[in-house]
């Protein structure tokens, strides 16, 4: 299927009241890294944030659409309660299970700029599927 | 949305009959040019909420509404829980019991006029806001337990404001049947150290001025007056009630086909109030209603302080605290008959008439005060519930105004520095961390908060009684 490359990439789509993140890629656990810095970009520019941290990150679901709300909403729950943010993430996927390390550092109010805290991920326009082109998309929307 | 889908019963009340699973008909108050300025996504959704099962009447949607998750925000709906009735998280929304208290500070605008850039300072330093704050509370096991079952009667007992308080608070302070075992680690993990926070988004803590009155007679038994200072608080539960909401979603989402229930949007996830998951989420979320309570008592506390500081010996008392995401067990009449329901008001305020039981006795000749918040540089509301408001929508009335665009449009309007200067040059003082945060809740990004009070009154879901315009914004 995968008839050309991919190039892994993220962006934003339009939500009234709030935001979606969206990840693009090759393989359906680099489209959730992608759509985990969509969601870094949310609160802050990614580039701004550094690696220095690793942190461990577990989740499952009966589903990959359940999957990637609970990938993001463990990401959100770090990010609350150890103060972090996050600028890079490795993904391994395996039957409904999710194992990942998120690289970041913890938030400075003057290097970051936060824009905005977020609540947490929603089901709106929740999808986690592959596209006539191969690529794997995931995305929802974020409630700010 | 397309206004020929829908029958008009009258100036501001329009109906969607039952079609395919709908078991009630929904309701949308709007008035011809608000509803064309609607998003379609709201009849989509406040149809979905007419399938639920156990819905009474119908299904609400009150004029602020805007796309949501599930249900619209601005969606109001009752279940019967002896009728299969259910709750649904999403119902409720992330937010748990956000919603809006305002405070009489008994100073006129001339007495502020010399102080404002001092009282901006003294509550910037004091009030923790945006992404990082932390509160300056830390909540070992037993005092979160205290706080979940106690809301602002804790925060009082922990020396947080003052007892005359807690009558101006719904649920006089403390939801009833709140269950401290059925909110989860995480959700206390993650609110240990923000108590007392603002958050950030839409959220925000504003020193107003009381620029028009509408109705002199309920005005003067809430003690508004022309000039008068006030001060409005907008925030929530914070992490508790986001952590809730975000874990009772997915076990609702997952646990539908076991309760058979047909789901035409997964962010409707409910269950059966009578189930152990109904059950669970109900202590969680009224668990969560209680943090909020104390939450803004303690903000009410920070506040005295500051005020204080630049005008010492001030009495800050309270007008009122409303909420607008909940769920709650109240009596409607319905049918004529009298009988329990449990509402949803997902960004909706409860709007109680005259006469009301649950209301204090200061509130019981007028109706509850009704707290509709602003957008920064725009207007805020106070309206009060009528008695016409049970027979419209359970009691209910608006929350505010609603956004007319997204984040990002919005960033690509406006910059942060240009807008805080623009509203300086109008007398506006905005405090924030963020000048992005700023400029994604540009006032220009909502819609007229005005348009849809003058809607809600006309349709006697709340009646207007005055408008306060910002003098200083403390933005998260």
């Amino acid at each position: 299927m995968n008839s050309h490359p991919i190039t892994p990439r993220w962006e934003h789509f339009e939500h009234g009241a709030d935001i979606g993140i969206r990840g693009i890629a090759s393989t359906p656990e680099q489209a959730f890294e992608q759509a985990a810095l969509a969601m870094t970009a949310v609160i802050t520019d990614p580039e701004r944030v550094s690696r220095a941290t690793a942190v461990a990150v577990t989740c499952e679901a009966p589903d990959a659409e359940l999957l990637f709300v609970s990938w993001i909403n463990e990401l959100i729950y770090l990010m609350a309660v150890r103060g972090l943010l996050f600028s890079r993430y490795q993904v391994a996927i395996q039957d409904g299970h999710l194992s990942a390390t998120a690289f970041g550092e913890a938030v400075d109010r003057q290097k970051h700029q936060p824009a905005v805290e977020i609540k947490g991920a929603t089901f709106t326009e929740l999808r986690v599927q592959q596209r006539d082109d191969g690529a794997w998309l995931a995305q929802c929307v974020v409630d700010v | 949305m397309d206004i020929r889908q829908l029958l008009q019963r009258d100036e501001t009340c329009w109906e969607i009959r039952p079609h395919g699973a709908m078991r009630v008909p929904a309701v949308i108050y709007a008035d011809a040019s608000l509803l064309r300025d609607m998003d379609q996504k709201v009849h989509e959704q406040i149809c979905n909420v007419a399938t639920l099962p156990g819905i009474v009447e119908a299904a609400y949607a009150m004029p602020d509404a805007h796309w949501g998750y599930g249900f619209p925000i601005g969606g109001v709906a009752a279940f019967d829980p002896d009728r299969g009735g259910v709750v649904s998280a999403g119902g409720v929304g992330f937010d748990i019991s956000c919603g809006v208290r305002t405070l009489h500070t008994g100073l006129n605008i001339a007495e502020l006029r010399p102080h404002k850039q001092a009282l901006a300072d003294a509550l910037y330093k004091v009030i923790p806001a945006g992404v990082g704050s932390k509160g300056h509370i830390h909540l070992n096991h037993e005092r979160m337990h205290g706080m979940l079952t106690g809301g602002a009667r804790w925060a009082l007992e922990q020396g947080f404001g003052e007892k005359s308080d807690l009558e101006r608070i719904e649920e006089q302070g403390c939801m009833a049947g709140a269950e401290a075992h059925d909110v989860s680690p995480k959700a206390r993990e993650r609110q240990k150290d923000e108590m007392g926070t603002l958050g950030s988004g839409n959220h925000y803590l504003e020193v107003q001025r009381v620029a028009e009155i509408f109705d002199q007679k309920v005005a003067n038994v809430f003690g508004l007056h022309i000039d008068d200072v006030v001060i409005g608080i907008h925030c929530g539960s914070r992490g508790l009630g986001h952590q809730i909401g975000t874990e009772f979603l997915k076990d609702m989402a997952m646990a539908a086909a076991q309760y058979q229930i047909a789901l035409p949007d997964r962010e409707l996830a409910c269950a059966p109030l009578n189930s152990p998951l109904g059950k669970q989420y109900l202590g969680a979320m009224r668990a969560a209603i209680n943090c909020a309570l104390a939450n803004r008592q303690i903000i009410t506390h920070l506040t005295r302080q500051a005020v204080a500081k630049v005008f010492p010996g001030i009495h800050l008392g309270l007008l009122y605290d409303v909420s607008h995401n909940t769920c709650k067990l109240e009596q409607h009449t319905i049918n004529g008959q009298k009988q329990s329901v449990f509402v949803h008001r997902k960004g909706a305020t409860r709007a109680f008439g005259p006469g009301h039981p649950d209301l204090p006795a200061v509130f019981k000749e007028v109706g509850q005060p009704v707290l509709i918040g602003g957008s920064m540089g725009t207007s805020s509301y106070v309206l009060c519930g009528t008695q016409e408001s049970e027979r419209r929508a359970f009691s209910s009335a608006c929350h505010g105004a609603g956004r007319a665009m997204s984040r990002h449009q919005a960033t690509k309007q406006w910059q942060g520095r240009t807008l805080v200067d623009e509203l300086a040059s109008r007398g506006i003082i905005i405090r924030s961390p963020s000048l992005r945060g700023v400029a994604e809740e540009a006032p220009g990004a909502y819609k007229d908060v005005g348009t849809v009070v003058d809607v809600a009154d006309r349709a006697g879901l709340a009646g207007k009684v005055a408008r306060m315009e910002p003098l200083i914004c403390i933005k998260g």
